[in-house]
């Protein structure tokens, strides 16, 4: 399996990281997954987004692996911007390549669930007159559960 | 010394990103903790009030495991990335 794993202050490209996912013989699916930086309030200035460095792609690195564990994969990618990101602005990027669309599509989701609650970075958005550091939300910590104790492995 | 590093909404309550701490014996996390709490009020207020991760040398711990000099203790919030 080839992995590429990026943690980076620089914007990515959706459709460079999608060519460099649907380049092996063996895959019939590539799913991708692109996050962007939401503004629910309207008056959002930034994200920022800090990391833990000499952790976080070491994190990333073993989620990529359980993954592996569970899913044939060809190719995976998985990049995180860190650092002041704008409204609308690229903050994740997790590609994957199987054989079939299933396992791509839940090896992928896997990937981003545990992302969430399992790979030290921590958001701060930065508005106008005030800051605040974003709390960690219980259906994050849900949806990372769902895949424990399941071993699926859907083609 | 084991050093002591601080994330997030924590680095910035305790005002410090790093501190170094002598432990010549194998000491459990939750240990320090208790033995970090007696510094001050705002210590013991911010180490109290979280659901509070670690991690020991870059890996996810559990507070029962132990640290000594030479270790890297990580301390922080829920993560929320992605």
């Amino acid at each position: 399996m080839t992995v590429n794993v990026s943690v980076q202050n620089d914007d990515f490209n959706v459709g460079e990281l999608y060519n460099q996912l649907a380049t092996d013989s063996r895959s019939g699916a590539v799913a991708t997954f692109c996050g962007l930086v939401r503004d629910d309030s309207g008056d959002l200035k930034a994200l920022e987004l800090e990391h833990y460095p000499q952790m976080t792609e070491k994190a990333l690195h073993g989620i990529v692996e359980q993954a592996q564990q569970r899913w044939p994969l060809q190719r995976v990618t998985v990049i995180h911007r860190v650092g002041y990101l704008r409204v609308n602005e690229q903050i994740v990027f997790v590609g994957v390549a199987s054989g079939h669309r299933d396992a791509a599509f839940e090896a992928t989701r896997f990937i981003m669930d545990y992302l969430k609650t399992r790979a030290p970075f921590w958001k701060k958005e930065h508005y106008a007159d005030k800051t605040h550091w974003v709390e960690a939300k219980q259906s994050d910590d849900e949806a990372a559960k769902r895949w424990q104790g399941s071993e699926s492995c859907g083609d | 010394m084991l050093t002591i590093k601080f994330f997030a909404v924590l680095r910035e309550r305790l005002a410090t990103d790093e501190i170094q701490l002598d432990v010549t014996e194998s000491t459990p996390v939750s240990e320090l903790l208790e033995q970090l709490k007696q510094r001050s009020e705002k210590w013991h207020k911010e180490l109290s009030r979280y659901d509070l991760l670690c991690a020991i040398n870059h890996e996810f711990a559990d507070p029962a495991a132990t640290v000594r000099n030479g270790d890297e203790l990580a301390l922080f919030p829920p993560v929320t990335g992605g």
